[in-house]
């Protein structure tokens, strides 16, 4: 692994790492108000972190 | 991802698909189905159960109500059977008031019409007596005056004495 | 009765993961006393626990005069070179050797198969890669056994799961506890996506999917030391068969939606359809990356955490790390289900994108 490769990675970890606690977080908010919707927003959650993860993976795999 | 198609395995690649196919297939014949459909069967029959719950529960209320319009019509029909009768009892009370009143009122009358005829009877009766006796009277009166002018005076003072009009 | 399960639950797991810790720890612990520097030996350990391998070895030791000996069995070795070439994968003897077939010389390095002259010369290109022919390998690997268990363990599982159901139709034994992820996958995963006309075409194969990957993770957390998913052609294969039936199944708004997108001006129409087919690639393809990546960085950090217990062999570090992997085998057991639930949730997704109807354009 070279230097540009190593920084590249922690780039995106960084903002993959950002993307999904803002997820995180929203959906926590979400939950916090709406207690009686909270499998839906788990779900949605999931899909959308699972979404930037996989973004992520494949960046790391090109880094 | 140089290391990654590095490590791509041909062979690896073609059993996973050969064998999970032949998984999926042998699954869906032998599991899936029969599981899914058990589970789809068990949940109509609980729906169905409920349903059927449901509808006898109404039939219930139905049954219920009837009974409730039922007796609610007896106890309109005694009420109402209690009224007539109870005015029929009054009607009836009222005629034989009427009746009666009649009946005495004629009673009255006939035995006015009786005192009436009895006693214009009387008065006759005391006339005849009345005549007779002023005829007899007369006729005493006229005998001793024809003897004696005293004794006929004496004879009709008596007389008169005698005779008082009750 | 509840508590009681749980406990009993918790037990299990305990003795999971302890003894999986116990089975991957006991080799680097006796190739402590080798020649090689500790680091590099747990990093070569790990990269070798990463690969395939043409053996099934639970653990290997030293022997006092130098020798290795594996604990084990070897499996077949089949490969295509200009015939059908069987053979039994003790002949390699885990590299050791030269495997000698109708006159052909056979080398195992570094997990592949590699065609060799006589003395086993191996070429390599500047970077280091070996640049010999390789004939097509279709062995009995590892990774092809434990495929082919715990299709087999599934099979027996709900087959005899769904006889049972003919006579009662309430679920007994096992069935109590699968039941409920089925009904699962068809009401939250199944039904939601694809919407209740037509889920019932793909739920063979999403249950499959779903209980494949989670019992094929699980088991990557058992002593055994297999880690089938992060072949990246295990996942490869599975994405594939996602994005086949996806393709397949698209209907022709499907289509219409790749290539003349509704309700947008010509100029855009023409942009978006590259990226709309680009992006029916890029979705089996984030299926495959997303299990593989998941399922070796977990084995990864996992394994170096372990490492790190007897680099530090000290009474602090060693239990500080102890309770590390502790903590990260329950967080790999949660990983375990979620990455098969997202697979299982996405290809659900992408089949209900395929079979949408849109009645508004």
């Amino acid at each position: 692994m070279t230097i540009p490769n190593i920084v590249g990675a922690g780039l995106i970890v960084i903002g993959a790492g950002l993307g999904i606690g803002k997820i995180g977080g929203s959906a926590m908010d979400a939950i916090a108000r709406q207690p009686e919707a909270s499998g839906k927003i788990q779900t949605a959650m999931l899909i959308a972190a699972a979404l930037i993860e996989g973004i992520g993976f494949a960046a790391l795999f090109a880094a | 991802m140089d290391k990654l198609i590095e490590q791509f395995s041909l062979g690896l690649f073609v059993w996973q698909t050969v064998l999970f196919l032949a998984l999926v297939l042998l699954l869906r014949k032998f599991a899936w189905k029969p599981i899914l459909e058990a589970v789809n069967n068990r949940e109509e029959g609980i729906k169905n159960a409920l349903d059927e719950a449901e509808n006898a529960r109404k039939e219930m209320q139905n049954l219920q109500a009837d009974n409730e319009r039922i007796l609610n019509e007896a106890r309109t029909e005694r009420d109402g059977m209690l009224k007539e009768a109870r005015e029929l009892k009054e009607s009836i009370i009222a005629e034989a008031k009427e009746e009666a009143t009649i009946q005495a009122n004629k009673v009255i009358e006939q035995a006015q019409a009786t005192i009436q005829s009895e006693k214009q009877a009387a008065i006759a009766d005391i006339k005849n007596q009345v005549a007779e006796i002023s005829v007899g009277i007369a006729e005493k009166v006229v005998k001793t005056e024809l003897s004696d002018k005293d004794k006929q005076i004496k004879l009709v003072e008596d007389m008169l004495k005698e005779v008082t009009i009750s | 009765m509840n508590r009681f399960k749980l406990v009993k639950t918790i037990t299990l797991l305990l003795l999971f993961v302890t003894a999986s810790m116990h089975a991957i720890s006991t080799p680097s612990k006796e190739e402590t006393h080798g020649k090689k520097d500790l680091k590099t030996e747990i990093k070569e350990y790990i990269n070798h626990h990463l690969l395939d391998s043409h053996d099934f070895s639970l653990y290997s030791y030293e022997t006092d005069e130098g020798e290795h000996k594996y604990i084990g069995a070897p499996l077949p070795v089949i490969l295509w070179d200009g015939g059908l070439k069987v053979f039994s994968s003790s002949k390699f003897h885990h590299g050791e050797t030269l495997a000698e077939v109708d006159g052909n010389y056979y080398k195992l390095y570094h997990g592949k198969i590699y065609k060799t002259d006589a003395a086993g010369t191996i070429n390599y290109d500047e970077d280091h890669h070996a640049t010999n022919a390789k004939p097509l390998d279709f062995s009995i690997t590892k990774n092809v056994v434990f495929i082919f268990l715990v299709g087999l363990l599934m099979f027996f599982m709900f087959s005899r799961m769904a006889k049972k159901y003919k006579n009662n139709p309430i679920p007994t034994g096992l069935g109590r506890l699968l039941e409920p992820i089925i009904l699962y996958v068809r009401d939250d995963i199944a039904i939601p996506n694809i919407g209740k006309k037509k889920y019932k075409k793909y739920m063979s194969y999403l249950l499959t999917i779903f209980f494949f990957i989670w019992i094929i993770n699980l088991l990557g957390l058992t002593p055994l030391g297999v880690n089938v998913t992060n072949n990246i052609a295990v996942t490869l294969a599975l994405a594939l068969m996602t994005y086949f039936i996806t393709t397949f199944s698209g209907n022709k708004d499907y289509w219409k939606h790749i290539f003349w997108m509704p309700g947008v001006p010509v100029p855009m129409k023409i942009i978006l359809a590259p990226i709309e087919l680009l992006g029916t690639i890029i979705k089996p393809f984030s299926l495959m990356i997303r299990l593989y990546a998941n399922i070796t960085a977990g084995h990864v950090v996992l394994m170096s955490i372990i490492g790190l217990m007897f680099i530090f062999k000290n009474w602090i570090g060693s239990p500080l790390s102890f309770g590390l992997a502790f903590a990260l085998s329950l967080l790999e057991l949660l990983v375990a289900a979620l990455q098969a639930y997202i697979f299982t949730m996405l290809s659900a997704l992408y089949f209900g994108s395929a079979v949408e109807e849109h009645e508004h354009h």
